[in-house]
């Protein structure tokens, strides 16, 4: 039996599987915007635009659902900042004390491109704020910065889980990729739903739909290699949680992968609607399944 | 730095009174609970069950029974904090509120913890729980305070035969060895020592010995460190974002139509 199985539960639920998801949204819906920015056509600046106004709010909001989550909410600063000497604080090696800088300073980015858009569309009348959004060198550089700290918070959360003892999440090392490609396909079908609200052009809107089928095809091979990484610590997905990732795996990975190979037929929401809701089970398995281990 | 202090518990006189748990949490001042209704286990006189953030001691009860209950013997065994020399709580604790003190022992910082819960995680053994009172990560100091004081830690001073010991790393190994030969010369063949050496976790600080295979008494057979994970799991998620980054060059550059 593998050692990770006397372990305690650190009673991660329903907050941190929120974080999670939010957290693969919004680091992914960033990347997505820069590496749209640097690749794509200049047609596709609504899209752009639009991934660059999504990942400010919902990185406020991780933010907040982990300081609620904490024991001690009022001590959020304590991950950044010791509370005895008021020295910075930084762990190489803890996932989570990396992860809280880097989330810190991805919102700091995010917030840079959130008020460049902003100011961009006219919506905020300060015309030096354009500098921060491409193709000016500043925009450029928060841009690329921010979507490296969006693909940190999109994978290390999966990271941390496996830097722990615990049941599953400790018996594989692929958790942080599996995030993060997920992270990519929900950010990508979050887009795809809200790209008409942005006014984006089909044309961005199929590239991106592109995107996502070939991601989604890369997440299936992710998961069953996780799935394989395991071993027999597997056998604990003989359970309802494998039946809920096999429906995850059927719903939230082939249907759409099928409804887009089969599509003569007007664009619908329900192919992204199917990856996100896949995505956010994918992560209540990996974390409750592990959580019900005493 | 003083000598690194620790226990060595030897579980074959442990008579399973559970004075180490009341003498803890009397000193420490832990709460009791459910507001003191405990519900019974129902399937054990061990009605404690676990180590958690309000019973740092935890005197287990393994009751090995034939089917026919003719045979049986019951093991017990005053579990608690390992004090690893290599420390995973220690590793992962983002806040800096998990220390190690001069006497080589593991603290948790209740003033400095905010409850993130990575350490419970981190923990080999499971010895972590957060207290409900003070919303912290809270387990076995080694009573910091009164080996300050030059006092024994509570624990070790209740216990009434002598299963747990209290002294120097050093002086224990000592002390257990010759129990182990006493024991093995007696015809117990099976007793051996648990992470008395540096071969699990750098050493416990607080080792013991055993009669039967580690999983028996819910300890486990390999203990690790959390951040044997990092590397590789780092490795595969940097592998994963060239991937995605290499699917959009491709999905977002060809497209065959016009190049604006």
């Amino acid at each position: 039996m593998s050692s990770t199985f006397f372990t305690a539960s650190p009673h991660w639920r329903w907050l941190i599987v929120a974080y999670f998801f939010l957290g693969g949204l919004a680091g992914g819906s960033y990347f997505l915007a820069t590496l749209l920015d640097l690749f794509g056509k200049g047609r596709d600046r609504r899209l752009v635009h639009l991934g660059y106004l999504i990942a400010f709010p919902l990185v406020c909001v991780c933010g907040l659902v982990l300081t609620v989550d904490l024991g001690r909410p009022e001590r959020f600063w304590h991950m950044l900042v010791q509370s005895e000497t008021l020295r910075p604080i930084l762990k190489m090696y803890s996932p989570m004390s990396t992860g809280a800088w880097a989330l810190l300073l991805f919102g700091g980015c995010a917030f840079l491109s959130f008020v460049a858009v902003l100011a961009e569309r006219g919506w905020l009348g300060w015309p030096l704020l354009r500098q921060l959004s491409p193709p000016a060198f500043m925009g450029r550089l928060v841009a690329v910065i921010g979507a490296l700290l969006g693909f940190y918070v999109a994978g290390y959360t999966g990271v941390l889980l496996a830097v722990t003892n615990r049941p599953i999440w400790a018996d594989t090392t692929l958790l942080g990729l599996t995030f993060l490609i997920s992270a990519a396909s929900t950010a990508a079908a979050l887009l795809i739903l809200l790209a008409p609200w942005g006014g984006a052009s089909d044309d961005s809107i199929d590239a991106l739909e592109r995107f996502d089928a070939s991601v989604l095809a890369l997440e299936a091979v992710a998961i069953a290699a996780l799935i394989a990484s395991l071993g027999r610590v597997a056998t604990v997905w003989l359970s309802g949680w494998g039946l809920l990732l096999a429906v995850m795996m059927l719903g939230g990975i082939a249907l759409p992968l099928y409804v887009r190979l089969r599509r003569r037929v007007p664009r619908r929401a329900i192919g992204p609607v199917l990856v996100l809701l896949g995505g956010l089970i994918f992560r209540a398995v990996i974390i409750f399944s592990s959580d019900q281990l005493t | 730095m003083a000598e690194p202090m620790g226990f060595f518990t030897d579980t074959t006189v442990c008579i399973g009174c559970k004075a180490c748990e009341v003498a803890c949490k009397e000193w420490n001042q832990l709460p009791a609970a459910n507001g003191g209704v405990r519900p019974l286990s129902g399937d054990s006189y061990d009605n404690t069950r676990r180590l958690d953030g309000i019973h740092w001691r935890h005197v287990k009860f393994i009751e090995q029974f034939s089917a026919d209950r003719r045979q049986g013997r019951w093991l017990m065994m005053s579990d608690v904090c390992k004090h690893c020399v290599r420390a995973g709580c220690l590793e992962v604790c983002p806040t800096g509120a998990i220390i190690r003190t001069e006497f080589d022992t593991v603290v948790i910082q209740s003033d400095a913890c905010n409850g993130c819960r990575d350490c419970i995680g981190a923990c080999p053994f499971g010895v972590i729980d957060i207290n409900p009172v003070s919303g912290t990560a809270q387990k076995c100091t080694l009573c910091y305070d009164r080996m300050k004081g030059g006092l024994e830690p509570a624990c070790a001073k209740a216990c009434p035969t002598e299963s747990i010991n209290f002294g120097t790393i050093a002086d224990l190994r000592k002390m257990a060895k010759a129990r182990l030969g006493e024991l093995q010369h007696a015809g117990e063949g099976r007793a051996y020592l648990y992470g008395a050496d540096e071969g699990m976790l750098g050493g416990l600080n607080s080792f013991y010995l055993l009669v039967d295979k580690p999983e028996v008494y819910g300890l486990p057979p390999d203990p690790q460190l959390p951040s044997r994970n990092l590397k590789s799991s780092a490795l595969w998620s940097v592998l994963g974002a060239a991937v995605v980054a290499l699917t959009s060059l491709i999905s977002f550059r060809n497209r065959g139509r016009g190049d604006v």
